[in-house]
């Protein structure tokens, strides 16, 4: 690192300054306009075919006479049967780590293993499900296989949100508890996991947001691309939203263009409702806390 | 929140139940163990039957992948190469907007500019990718195919700059991270020594964020690399051993999409195809994730 000499190089100027900072403040705003504007142009694309036939249709060979509900039910069955799972197991997680775990061995061995785990593409967990899942413990091509799979790739996202809620609840209070002759867990249930709560809560709703959007492993694992029925338990086949959008966007047929259009506008907007759902119920944890 | 009144929180302690909660949690958080190793179980156990069909040479030395034709083929470097050839791409858009964006955040934005700007930066990476792979079909590749006229309807260039958009957020917060983390004392000394704010940002704190910065952008290759709806849907199919942009692609992720796609038999050597692609992604990404967790830990270890 060399310290600038005053004397040799001359300090830049007010206006190169000015220049830089345009430069950087154009680094951030470029991305979020291109993002806008593609949103505008799907939007765009989709109005001819965004309907409410579009949402309680079954796909078809006419692109005009498609719709998505099949991938629409699917992604709903789907986040519900990922969600029990992951959500337990990972809050149990957080809570090992932060109130239990301490420095032990075995507690940096899971701390070492998450680290990694986050980093793992999702398409390797579609390679576990499928030989795990479905072929291992006869699952076969189902939502359960599906969720378990999924599970499984978004568990370190919901273990890390959960442990930076975990944090945020004072040491005070833990103490405060046990003075009281608590026990530990009777503290953790009753002062600790009420007060992360709202943070737990957001977590979880990230990793459900991921889980939405997220093919890769699902297509691996056997989730199907073109279905004319509706799944109707854990055992079914089934599809979901970014398959089905998949599907239309790799047909060759232009109607089929638009449909993928429709469906991303239809996905996005799960994806805007279960943000709004977040940030309302942060909203009403903070105020229950506070009052 | 607490309610004194509450019985539970008087009775005695109930010692073996405290001890089975506590054992039930570490469950839960050894499950997360248990997923690495059956990951890496299935990968190796699969890729071992692989091998006993492939040999070493023929996967590693030979320059096609034809896996699925008749005149077989399993030369893993035309995947390799259109997995790197698009990752290049994406940190090429990435590296620039990443880094600049960051250095507006953390130097430049008002605190409350900074707090709108920041999260709609990381929208860009919410967005499912399938969007992203849209968008570089539908969109990029025929606006660029009027700048380049010989470029293909499938070709790494699209894909590659989609990808690009989209891990912007992760460079830009995490380097952001390391540029506040650099001491203000250093600012100071610069300032004091007569240091314009440029000369400060970029020979004293930027240099001094180095290693965190650099962490960021591993991770975002890392990321790149595994990335599979935009290649995909925009990349095409055809392994091809070759630097260009322009042409049709196929790259590690896509290939075991195409794979699971079709209706390929269980326990067939094409079937094995993808496990052993999925077990050389999956090492990949795990040396980079390493690379990248040792700068983190060297730029913390100085400044943390």
């Amino acid at each position: 690192m060399s310290t600038p000499d005053p004397a040799r190089t001359r300090p830049p100027s007010r206006l190169a300054e000015q220049l830089v900072r345009a430069l950087c403040l154009t680094a951030v705003i470029l991305p979020v306009l291109l993002l806008v504007g593609l949103i505008v142009d799907v939007t765009g694309q989709a109005s001819e075919r965004l309907s409410w036939d579009f949402i309680t249709s079954f796909p078809s060979r006419h692109p005009d006479e498609a719709g998505i509900l099949p991938g629409i039910v699917g992604s709903f069955w789907l986040i519900a049967m990922t969600g029990t799972v992951a959500l337990p197991v990972g809050v149990g997680a957080a809570i090992y780590l932060e109130e239990y775990g301490g420095r032990g061995r075995l507690a940096n061995l899971i701390e070492v293993n998450l680290a990694n785990l986050a980093g793992v593409p999702s398409i390797i967990y579609g390679l576990l499900g499928l030989e795990l899942f479905v072929r291992a413990l006869g699952m076969g091509r189902s939502l359960a296989a599906g969720a378990l799979a999924m599970a499984l790739l978004v568990l370190p996202i919901v273990i890390m949100s959960s442990r930076e809620a975990l944090r945020t609840v004072p040491r005070t209070l833990r103490e405060a508890g046990m003075a009281l002759g608590a026990t530990r867990w009777q503290v953790i249930r009753q002062v600790v996991l009420p007060m992360a709560m709202p943070g737990i809560l957001t977590g979880a709703i990230l990793a459900i947001a991921r889980a939405i959007g997220e093919a890769a492993p699902l297509i691996i694992l056997g989730a199907i691309t073109y279905v004319g029925f509706l799944p109707d338990g854990p055992g079914s086949p089934f599809t979901v939203l970014p398959i089905q959008i998949f599907n239309w966007v790799s047909r060759p047929q232009p109607g089929f263009v638009v449909d993928a259009a429709a469906g991303i506008v239809v996905l996005l907007v799960t994806l805007l409702v279960l943000s709004g759902a977040a940030i309302y119920l942060r909203h009403r944890f903070e105020r229950l806390r506070e009052g | 929140m607490v309610d004194p009144s509450r019985s539970s929180l008087i009775r005695a302690r109930t010692t073996t139940g405290e001890r089975l909660t506590e054992r039930l949690l570490l469950a839960c958080g050894l499950l997360s163990v248990l997923t690495t190793a059956a990951i890496v179980g299935v990968l190796l156990l699969e890729t071992l039957e692989f091998f006993s069909e492939v040999s070493l040479a023929q996967f590693f030395g030979d320059t096609q992948w034809t896996p699925l034709f008749a005149d077989k083929h399993f030369g893993i470097w035309p995947l390799v190469a259109g997995t790197l050839l698009t990752s290049a791409i994406a940190i090429a858009v990435a590296l620039p907007f990443g880094l600049l964006a960051a250095v507006y955040l953390a130097e430049f934005a008002r605190p409350g500019v900074r707090r709108v700007l920041k999260p709609t930066l990381e929208l860009l990476a919410g967005v499912p990718t399938i969007v992203y792979g849209y968008f570089a079909l539908v969109a990029l590749t025929p606006l660029l195919q009027r700048l380049i006229p010989e470029l293909a309807g499938f070709n790494a260039l699209s894909p590659g700059l989609a990808m690009g958009i989209m891990i912007i957020p992760m460079i830009s917060s995490l380097s952001e991270d390391a540029i506040h983390a650099v001491p203000r004392t250093l600012r100071e000394a610069a300032y004091a020594l007569g240091a314009s704010r440029l000369q400060t940002i970029f020979r004293i704190v930027l240099p001094t964020a180095m290693s965190g910065i650099a962490a960021s952008v591993v991770l975002a290759v890392s990321r790149a690399v595994g990335e599979t709806m935009i290649v995909a849907i925009a990349a095409g199919q055809q392994p091809r051993l070759t630097a260009d942009p322009r042409v049709p692609v196929e790259t590690m992720t896509a290939y075991i999409v195409q794979v699971g796609l079709g209706d390929t038999p269980t326990g067939t050597l094409e079937y094995r195809t993808i496990f052993a692609v999925g077990a050389a992604l999956f090492l990949m990404t795990f040396v980079i994730n390493l690379a990248s967790q040792r700068l983190a830990r060297r730029f913390r270890g100085a400044y943390g």
